[in-house]
């Protein structure tokens, strides 16, 4: 029986492999890997894929983008650096890495090169370290994840690939940015990040765009991210695509033994977000803390799938999404917490809040629980609700104006992820985006 | 001297009218109180005077320094110098008091004067520190989230902490005694007298006449059924604490 075709596919063929002659064995092996599972799985489907029940990609017109070759020219890439990077003292940084359609750009103090820190393109890193990035590049995420999971694995050039060796703690954060420019471009990027035994790093990633397209673009994100034995991460993510993109993201953390992940992310951006985080506790005494923030206005349509699985004894999870919705945008999240036979003495945690300020935006918040054990603790909560009118009221008594009421209260909403992130630059430049889209919004909160 | 003046003001809440023809006048460095059983209006008034969109204001008039202020936003009427402090103070979850208190006191200053850039810091930091010494309220109040997990007496002294800071030339304290046992209205009785001045007109709203004992009033006012039937000194109110009010009722009966 012929599936049914619902998505224009792509037109890419095995030609399009970023690979060639002088490509290392393990970089070949996994994108023709992700290749044939790419051209087995069909697109996803809003009415056969539980997954995918509230998303629709109906409008999105594949068939007409294409790989972005090198598109971005020298003087963007100035603007680019300017703007994102040149705000603030470099000095402040363990490193950074710029991804545009052109190359990756990469920097790291000399104080972590010689303390063994491999911080260079993926595709470099295949080649120079196989032994280290085989050890997860395709096995955290795996092409079978979904099906643009998979056209990512095959068709990403760019990509970071990030080591830390055994107890190298690096203090000062590391900042990654996607640039993704251009119309009708599907921009491809992949992330690794491997933090061996003892190790600690702050990492920041930005995925952004122009803001001014009307036609649309893709970006496809794979981040597969290991946590090894005692290390600690801490990571936070921060999307502000223009809203023509359709952003597709798989991201995956797996936390070994005693290792920690302190994981934020901040979604304010894109025309479609479907973004699956999960992380997965291996080890005993693992423990995963995911924030997510979210803000949709105009027609903004944003699902999070995440999954925090527990699959070793005496693990701790917390995840904490809150959203506000404007406009006629609309977010989903569906959460489960996954307990594994055998895994006792577990404490999970989720919750999801929602704040709608018009009458047309909507917000479904789907939690749920599947526990194979006894011994666990397991709590999950979720509320979508408008704005009080008694708080309203009464910062309005204290003189303070209605719509910066309003802002005062979706502030102070945000607060508890807020209070998550560990750098006040993130924190700084995320409050002024919410500003500027509660003050872009009409006076009557439509 | 300025003057509040509350003209024949008649409020309804979903076709229900509630007040029904309020008239007092209010001077600086006056302080009311009103008294009255439950359901008899009080704090309708007090609603109605702030400005809050569910109590409509069916015939009338409020006019705070010669303006009627009807017309006007509960954030316009504050800046015109108007305070409520609340019988249910709400919470505000990740807003810090402090934070609250400095978008307050720029708003009104900004408002004033449309050049104003607002307080400094380090000065608003003074002010609130200097008005929380008052209030005998621990400087850690200033960064916890505004109202939220605070105990009734807390509420009312971070009410009137607000009242401090944004020195207001009426305010209506509605039951600001409800829910505080003798030390905490000892307290907030005590902040209240100590911001008492000639630049300032203060309206009590209560229940009982307990709080007049740390409050002294210039003027009590009787309400009933949505009206002042009865207006007097200090004695008014003793006279109601040992008689309660059912004199008031038969005097105005039919």
């Amino acid at each position: 029986m012929a599936r049914k075709q619902r998505v224009k596919e792509i037109k890419l063929t095995d030609e399009d492999l970023p690979i060639n002659g002088e490509s290392s064995s393990i970089w070949k092996e996994y994108k023709n890997k992700c290749w044939d599972v790419y051209q087995n799985l069909p697109y996803p489907s809003s009415t056969d894929d539980e997954a995918w029940r509230r998303t629709s990609l109906r409008s999105l017109q594949l068939d007409r983008f294409q790989l972005p070759n090198g598109q971005a020219g020298q003087s963007e890439r100035e603007t680019i650096m300017a703007d994102y990077f040149g705000v603030s003292d470099a000095g402040s940084r363990g490193g950074q890495a710029t991804l545009t359609p052109q190359e990756v750009n990469l920097t790291l103090s000399p104080e972590w090169v010689e303390q063994g820190v491999i911080f260079t393109d993926l595709k470099s890193a295949a080649e120079e370290h196989p032994e280290l990035v085989d050890q997860v590049l395709g096995r955290i995420i795996t092409p079978e994840d979904g099906k643009f999971a998979a056209l990512t694995g095959a068709f990403a050039e760019q990509g970071i690939f990030l080591y830390v060796p055994k107890g190298v703690r690096i203090e000062k954060p590391i900042y990654g940015l996607t640039w993704a420019p251009g119309a009708s471009v599907a921009h491809l990027s992949h992330l690794v990040i491997y933090l061996d035994e003892g190790a600690s790093l702050k990492y920041l990633h930005e995925s952004t765009s122009p803001q001014d397209i009307t036609e649309q673009a893709l970006a496809g994100e794979n981040w597969e991210i290991y946590v090894g034995p005692g290390a600690n991460l801490e990571f936070v993510e921060f999307q502000t695509f223009g809203t023509h993109m359709w952003s597709f993201a798989h991201k995956k953390a797996q936390v070994d033994r005693d290792g920690k992940i302190n994981w934020v992310m901040a979604s304010l951006g894109s025309h479609l977000s479907k973004h699956f985080s999960t992380y997965d506790l291996v080890g005993e005494g693992a423990e995963g803390q995911i924030s997510g923030l979210y803000f949709g206005h105009g027609e903004q349509h944003q699902t999070f799938n995440t999954q925090q699985n527990h699959l070793a004894p005496h693990t701790y999870s917390d995840l904490l999404y809150k959203g506000v919705l404007t406009g006629s945008s609309r977010s989903v999240w569906r959460g489960m917490i996954y307990v594994s036979p055998g895994s006792q003495y577990i404490d999970g945690y989720q919750a999801n809040r929602n704040m709608i300020l018009s009458d047309d935006a909507r917000a479904d918040s789907i939690p749920g629980l599947e526990i194979q054990n006894d011994d666990v603790r397991c709590t999950h909560g979720s509320t979508v609700g408008k704005v009080d009118p008694d708080q309203l009221f009464y910062l309005q008594a204290r003189g303070i104006p209605l719509e910066e009421a309003k802002r005062l209260i979706v502030y102070g909403f945000f607060e508890d992820v807020m209070k998550r992130i560990p750098f006040q630059e993130v924190k700084d430049n995320l409050s002024k985006e919410i500003r500027q889209k509660l003050e872009s919004l009409p006076k009557n909160g439509k | 001297m300025t003057e509040l003046i509350i003209n024949d003001l008649h409020v309804g809440v979903e076709d229900t009218e509630i007040l029904k023809g309020v008239n007092l006048t209010i001077k600086t460095g006056e302080v009311h109180a009103i008294m009255g059983p439950n359901g008899t209006g009080k704090s309708t008034l007090a609603y109605a005077l702030m400005g809050h969109p569910k109590f409509e204001v069916e015939k009338g008039e409020v006019l705070l320094d010669g303006e009627n202020i009807l017309d006007l936003d509960p954030d316009e009427r504050a800046h015109k110098g108007l305070f409520l402090a609340f019988q249910y103070p709400v919470a505000v979850p990740g807003v810090s008091v402090a934070n609250f208190l400095r978008t307050a006191v720029n708003a009104k200053r900004k408002a004033n004067n449309p050049e104003d850039e607002g307080i400094s810091i380090p000065a608003f930091r003074k002010m609130l520190r200097e008005k929380m010494e008052l209030l005998e309220l621990e400087t850690s109040f200033a960064g916890r989230y505004l109202n939220e997990g605070f105990s009734g007496g807390e509420k009312k002294r971070v009410e009137i902490l607000q009242m401090a800071a944004l020195d207001p030339t009426f305010a209506i304290l509605d039951e600001t005694d409800s829910g505080l046992d003798i030390d905490a209205l000892q307290t907030v009785a005590d902040g209240v007298n100590k911001l008492r001045s000639d630049q300032q007109g203060t309206l009590m709203i209560t229940h009982y006449q307990r709080v007049l004992n740390y409050i002294k009033p210039d003027f009590v006012h009787v309400m009933l059924d949505g009206r002042i039937v009865e207006s007097g000194g200090p004695e008014l109110a003793k006279r109601l604490e040992e008689e309660g009010y059912a004199w008031v009722r038969e005097k105005n009966a039919g």
